[in-house]
């Protein structure tokens, strides 16, 4: 990607990234209520996208040569550490540290 | 960034509790509608004669305590984030712009994937509306609320990341505080620490060398987290992010990794429409 893409994508993320913020409130003027519909869209994309983001981050894993054995242990580890401390910040970097300690040692 | 999420994303459910703790006289259920108007009424006569300096000083002496939870978590995300753009080739200058001016944690994360993949504007553009979907039930909700908040309201609307959001919809500023400088400062301080620690991670990233593989999966981890917390925050959720898990990993199979996006996101909003059909039907029998 050159510099230039690059920039237009970034600029694109904003874009897209303001357009849900600002449109409630360029859409929906006082008094007026939003259609069922929208609001309902609103409530359970949320839950959706993050299932949606955990397979985007995962797609290529399987076609990799250990086809997504260390990936698997570390979100093992994941959820266990999370179920046992519920600390997302102590979960997000062990769980990097033992990929990353996977990946650089067993599945080199 | 929040969700974010972060969104932005660091905490979601995890914020309000440690915000009522702070406040002890705050119930976190307070009906949206009863704030706006209690503090509108509350502002004018608690600082009738107060100089402008001392509304913006006492707004933001309020905001302060709320978002010191937050400061942590964005910290410890944006230097994340900010050291992972580095490790790939990217100038602190593209953490730092991007943490300005995008300000969704989740989002910013999957942009360094889109710009070390092929050039495809459309692509991003769809991604983002669906990642960051969660923003348009933030604006519903937040309507009154930055109603009579003036100038100050576009950046309100720009800075509404998960937790600026969570704050600002369960904390009622305290009286005397002008609502609309409070909402503002906790947005302000929250960003600041984002950009700060997107910023110092990246300028880290040019002093630590270590090998640094497999570090993206930071990325992973975050969603990972983020699934588990929504999944346990209230099973009346489960069904939507089943729905996301399954829609995508079938779409995953069948268009293959570099394609399986669009139809999943297709899918994923067919399936609630088709849902929400089949509910009314019932409903209106």
């Amino acid at each position: 990607m050159t510099t230039t893409q690059s920039i237009i994508t970034i600029l694109v993320v904003v874009l897209g990234t303001m357009l849900t913020r600002f449109l409630p409130f360029l859409i929906f003027p006082e008094g007026k209520t939003p259609p069922r519909y929208i609001t309902y869209l609103g409530t359970v994309l949320p839950y959706a996208a993050i299932g949606l983001l955990v397979v985007y981050c995962l797609k290529d894993a399987v076609a990799a040569p250990f086809h997504g054995l260390p990936e698997g242990i570390a979100i093992v580890c994941i959820i266990l550490l999370h179920k046992w401390k519920h600390n997302t910040l102590l979960s997000i970097g062990a769980g990097t540290a033992i990929y990353m300690v996977l990946v650089q040692t067993c599945f080199r | 960034m929040k969700n974010k999420q972060v969104e932005i994303a660091a905490a979601p459910q995890a914020v309000p509790e440690r915000v009522t703790e702070t406040t002890p006289g705050a119930a976190p259920e307070v009906a949206p509608q009863a704030v706006p108007e209690m503090a509108a009424e509350v502002a004018p006569e608690g600082a009738p004669k107060a100089a402008p300096q001392n509304v913006k000083a006492n707004a933001f002496k309020a905001a302060l305590p709320h978002t010191l939870p937050i400061c942590i978590g964005f910290l410890f995300l944006g230097m994340s984030y900010g050291f992972l753009m580095r490790s790939k080739g990217f100038s602190f200058i593209y953490p730092m712009l991007m943490s300005c001016f995008i300000f969704a944690g989740s989002m910013e994360f999957v942009t360094v994937n889109l710009l070390l993949s092929a050039f495809n504007p459309l692509y991003a553009f769809l991604l983002t509306l669906m990642v960051n979907a969660r923003h348009l039930f933030y604006g519903i909700s937040m309507l009154s609320r930055y109603k009579n908040t003036g100038k100050k309201k576009l950046y309100l609307i720009f800075g509404m990341c998960d937790e600026s959001f969570t704050i600002n919809y369960t904390v009622p500023p305290p009286p005397g505080v002008d609502a609309g400088w409070f909402m503002f400062f906790v947005t302000l301080l929250n960003q600041i620490y984002w950009v700060c620690g997107a910023t110092l991670g990246a300028l880290l990233g040019y002093v630590l060398h270590f090998d640094t593989t497999g570090i993206e999966f930071v990325m992973t981890a975050l969603f990972v987290v983020m699934f588990m917390q929504q999944w346990e925050e209230d099973a009346s959720h489960h069904r939507a992010a089943l729905t996301g898990l399954g829609c995508s990993l079938l779409c995953l199979l069948l268009f293959g990794s570099g394609n399986f996006i669009l139809p999943a996101m297709a899918l994923i909003i067919l399936c609630f429409t088709l849902e929400r059909k089949k509910v009314g039907e019932e409903a209106a029998e």
